[in-house]
């Protein structure tokens, strides 16, 4: 058989992060990035999902857009659980610093430390910024 | 003097509108945070001091819908800030001679 012939057996998987940094609404990353997340995962790969900086402000919950004329998105992240999204890392120290903790996110998250969340991403085969 | 309304929309924990804002803002001033320059506005944040220190330096406003949008609905805001409608801001735009974004 050829090189080019080679099947990659459908045993590989490989360890996608997608890494949030950006507040929801003031701009398009959040909302993108988890439109990317939701595709993703029809991909069986491993996929983790952080969140750090004005990242975590991204799973605040009682997000109400009524009165400025944007869908209201954050509701979706309660989907990731349905499509296998089961790693939601969040930086305790982000959120330390914006005065949040886990009761305040939508939905249920990994609090990990700044050593913690470092470690991740140096697991990781693929990652992904906004 | 003309009296500015200094708008800023960039949070203060991603983008240093605020240093600038602050650097150039002078007395009897105000200064209104929409979009996420509402995250200036968390009484618990780390950044509320940097706002505390200046309340009696300037008028502060943050804008309702904005506030709302991202969920701080139900946390406390710092006391000082008046909270604004669109109305509102229409009013701030119209009462001070000039406006100055910060983007």
């Amino acid at each position: 058989m050829e090189p080019w012939e080679e099947e990659e057996g459908p045993e590989v998987v490989k360890h996608f992060m997608y890494v949030n940094r950006r507040a929801p609404y003031g701009t398009i990353f959040a909302h993108e990035c988890l439109e990317v997340v939701l595709i993703s995962a029809a991909f069986e790969q491993d996929v983790s999902v952080a969140f750090m900086d004005d990242g975590v402000y991204q799973l605040k919950k009682n997000q109400d857009t009524t009165g400025i004329g944007m869908k209201n998105f954050s509701k979706t992240y309660r989907a990731l659980d349905d499509y296998d999204v089961e790693k939601i890392y969040v930086e305790k120290e982000s959120l330390d610093a914006r005065g949040l903790t886990a009761d305040d996110l939508i939905i249920p998250v990994e609090v990990v430390s700044t050593q913690a969340m470092r470690d991740l991403l140096g697991q990781q085969d693929v990652v992904i910024s906004s | 003097m003309n009296r500015i309304l200094h708008i800023v929309n960039k949070s203060p924990t991603d983008r240093r509108a605020f240093d600038t804002c602050f650097r150039m803002a002078k007395a009897e001033d105000s200064i209104l945070l929409i979009e996420d320059g509402v995250y200036a506005a968390v009484a618990n944040a780390g950044f509320a001091s940097e706002v505390n220190k200046r309340l009696d330096d300037f008028s502060f406003y943050v804008l309702g819908p904005d506030v709302a949008a991202r969920g701080l609905g139900d946390i406390s805001l710092i006391d000082g800030i008046e909270v604004v409608d669109y109305k509102g801001f229409v009013d701030l735009v119209a009462e001070n001679d000039v406006t100055q974004s910060w983007l």
